[in-house]
């Protein structure tokens, strides 16, 4: 590689974040990376939006009582916190941010194929974002995140239309977003790169890619049905009018099941790099983890039918969703197993990323299993639309998923800015996400198996300790999640000066600069070796 | 990667000899691949966008054949067979627009893209008759919908399916008009070369994807339950 002379920030050097300034030299621009960061800033407001409501929904139920909100107003949050989290947080946030920094970094290209598509889908996703924002200041929506019709349509008096249109717009975003890394990722490989040579973050991406290609325009349509439906007066899903309400829930759940690997996937693939780096060992069985990701992909869209099991299917029907759904396990297991074993005699460190990518592989295993006890026919229609469904799903999306993306922030923050941040305050975040976490949905678990119902603001008094425990432990986990918002902003300004291999990692995003220069290397890497050659060679300097 | 310091500058800045490609590619060659490929994957979203109507159709149809049936003899099928010709024949020109492009016939192209419009839009011409004539019948899906048949709930579903699926046909025709419009323009400006030929290329693609949706709309809507 060519020489990196600012290792230690002595000359000034340019980079793509003193490449150009002012505000037009960013809404303007092309760079991946800057685009990238662009997503960062997006995707935490809305954070921030779904987290407040859910702050509002945790003070409601830290009484049995409903008295802090009307019924409809309770319904109004629930349904806003699932929309502002999946459509405008979790869905765009591992891929449009870490996806959008490191997928061109790590194929050795300089951009992903088509910039100025990936710009515009920057534009297309706020555009989506400020219609549901507008819908929320309006009155908001509450129909539920899954907009099931009759709720969504005969008997909708909320703003039904601009929220689903803000969905159906930040849906193309996430198609421009797949479709950019599926070309990069066949077309712009350095020289020597081949696909078993690819970090299986790539792989992860790459699967989710396929994902959203194949899923997204699916549920767009099914909105535009909808849309049709409540402008024109006509009859597609509601029975009054001759329609089905069953081709909605199963067109929108072919969708917005494999939507939840969408969200998990790439965090999937992100434990993937955290965890040989950390243990300073090759990790074990590359090719599995490689193809499990694709197999997920590909059994994600062969099991949507068990969202609906109690909603009117046949028997035989359900019999084969339980045991595709069954099968999921597999792929997710071998990620686990093969994370487990490259931890197995490695010389782990617990650094901060480590800490998160543990945290994952914990929880994402309790989500999982709990989603096979779920799958079972027998216990989903016991715990049917009870709290034993909402902690299975957050412990997939929020222990996984964001844990998962937490993880990679710390992992590549300082190749980002260029700056460490605290490593004090950065381990503390982690014990106070993963404590304040299981602390909210563990007894969430319990809940659901005694019998309390989801979406009721109130419930019977015996449930309280229970509740009260799981608000307690939201109030933790929100104080973690604003601890590591802290100290980044703090990093920016104050932090050290990072060198451009802090981990002693391996990978191309590790051989250039931090930060990266605008092309993202001096010269065109060639890649000679599979990814993951740990322990890196001590004498082989990073940069030749 | 690479120890041995492999450092050839392929890269400087974009200073490249041969500039026939945006900077962050390496040639022309891997612009044109992925400019296709990119084509590609989005046409199986649209093919993905197209099926989920395509499923919502198939899956009313066999549960009240009779209502659709019914209701499918309200369509023109001369119309919709001459319009299926012409499409193919759009198709056609449009095969021969990107042949004359690659081979740099200026000309050539110039025809065959205002042959491959003037076709498109006596489709359109063709379509917004028949919509005319389904709102004169009252057979527009909604309050003043009037249907003489068994059940006319179901005959409202069809032609509401048939107004969204050919509809939103229609409007891709409408923005290939638009992107042809931007390719006659270009291959007047003689932009096209046996070297650079992307954009039209990927053009074409588009329409033959828009007409071969036609080519299911087609049989599905009009000529089911016609034999006999
Ligand atoms: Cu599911």
């Amino acid at each position: 590689m060519s020489a990196a002379p600012t290792e230690t920030g002595s000359e000034p050097r340019t980079h793509y974040l003193n490449d150009g300034y002012g505000i037009k030299s960013w809404l303007l621009t092309t760079d991946h990376k800057r685009i990238a960061i662009l997503y960062l800033i997006s995707i935490t407001v809305f954070f921030a939006l779904g987290g407040l409501m859910a702050v509002l929904i945790r003070l409601e139920l830290a009484t049995p009582e409903g008295d802090l909100f009307q019924p409809d107003m309770y319904n109004r949050l629930f349904t806003m916190h699932g929309i502002f989290m999946i459509f405008f947080f979790l869905i765009p946030g591992v891929p449009a941010v870490l996806g959008n920094f490191f997928i061109p970094i790590m194929v050795g290209a300089r951009d992903l194929a088509f910039p100025r598509l990936n710009l515009l889908s920057w534009y297309i996703f706020n555009i989506g974002g400020i219609f549901a924002f507008w819908a929320m200041m309006h009155g908001g929506i509450d129909t539920g995140w899954t907009f099931y019709t009759p709720y969504s349509t005969t008997y909708a008096s909320t703003h039904v239309l601009p929220t689903a249109l803000g969905i159906f717009i930040a849906g193309f975003s996430s198609i421009l977003t797949g479709l950019n890394f599926v070309v990069t990722v066949h077309r712009m490989r350095a020289p020597g790169l081949t696909w078993f040579r690819l970090p299986l973050f790539v792989w992860a991406m790459y699967a989710t890619s396929l994902i959203i290609i194949l899923g997204t325009p699916v549920v767009a349509v099914t909105i535009l049905l909808v849309g049709a439906e409540r402008l024109f007066g006509v009859g597609i899903f509601d029975p009054a009018l001759g329609g089905d309400p069953l081709l909605f829930q199963h067109l929108f759940w072919f969708y917005s099941h494999p939507a939840v690997y969408i969200m998990v996937l790439p965090s999937m693939g992100v434990v993937s790099e955290i965890v040989p780096a950390f243990a300073r060992r090759k990790i074990f069985g590359y090719r599995f983890i490689a193809y499990s990701s694709i197999a997920l992909a590909v059994l994600g869209f062969l099991v949507w039918g068990h969202h609906m099991f109690v909603a009117g299917m046949s028997i035989y029907a359900a019999t084969i969703f339980s045991i595709l759904s069954m099968l999921v396990a597999v792929p997710s297991a071998i990620k686990v197993f093969n994370w487990t074993a490259t931890l197995y005699k490695g010389a782990v460190s617990w650094e901060t990323p480590m800490l998160y990518a543990l945290g994952f592989i914990g929880l994402f295993t309790i989500g999982g299993l709990t989603g096979v006890m779920l799958a079972t026919l027998g216990i989903d229609l016991h715990v049917h639309d009870t709290y034993f469904i909402v902690a299975h799903f957050h412990y997939i999306m929020v222990g996984g998923a964001i844990m998962g993306y937490l993880g990679g922030l710390h992992y590549w923050w300082p190749k980002i800015t260029g700056k460490l941040y605290s490593r004090f305050w950065s381990r503390i975040s982690a014990g106070v996400i993963f404590i304040g976490f299981n602390v909210t949905f563990l007894p969430q678990f319990i809940l659901g198996y005694l019998g309390m119902p989801r979406r009721y603001h109130s419930y019977p008094p015996e449930f309280q300790v229970l509740n009260v425990m799981s608000s307690a432990g939201a109030t933790i986990l929100g104080v973690g999640y604003v601890i590591p918002l802290v100290y980044f902003i703090w990093s920016m300004r104050y932090g050290k000066q990072a060198s451009s291999n802090p981990w002693g990692a391996v990978g191309l995003e590790w051989e250039t600069t931090s930060p990266p220069p605008t092309h993202n290397f001096e010269t065109q890497p060639v890649v000679s070796r599979g990814p993951y050659e740990y322990p890196p060679p001590k004498e082989a300097p990073v940069v030749a | 990667m690479s120890p041995d310091g492999h450092a050839t500058a392929v890269h400087g800045g974009g200073a490249h000899a041969a500039a026939a490609h945006a900077g962050h590619f390496d040639s022309a060659e891997q612009q044109r691949e992925s400019a296709s490929l990119g084509m590609w994957v989005f046409l199986v979203t649209e093919l993905m966008f197209f099926g989920g109507l395509f499923l919502a159709y198939i899956v009313y149809r066999s549960a009240w054949p009779e209502a659709f049936g019914a209701a499918s003899h309200h369509l023109d099928v001369r119309l919709g067979t001459f319009n299926t010709i012409v499409l193919i024949g759009s198709s056609l020109t449009m095969a021969l627009a990107v042949r004359s492009a690659q081979l740099g016939r200026r000309q050539a192209v110039v025809i065959f893209l205002v042959l491959t419009m003037i076709l498109g839009a006596t489709f359109l011409g063709v379509k917004a008759y028949e919509y005319h004539h389904k709102a004169v019948e009252h057979l527009l899906p909604g309050h003043g919908f009037q249907f003489e048949g068994a059940d006319p709930r179901h005959a409202s579903m069809f032609f509401c399916l048939y107004f969204a699926m050919t509809g939103l046909h229609a409007l891709h025709m409408i923005v290939g008009l638009g992107i042809l419009t931007v390719m006659l323009i270009m291959g007047a400006r003689g932009r096209f070369s046996a070297a650079y030929y992307n954009p039209i290329e990927c053009s074409g693609l588009y329409w033959h994807f828009v007409d071969i949706i036609w080519i299911f709309l087609f049989p599905l809507l009009y000529l089911l339950e016609r034999h006999g």
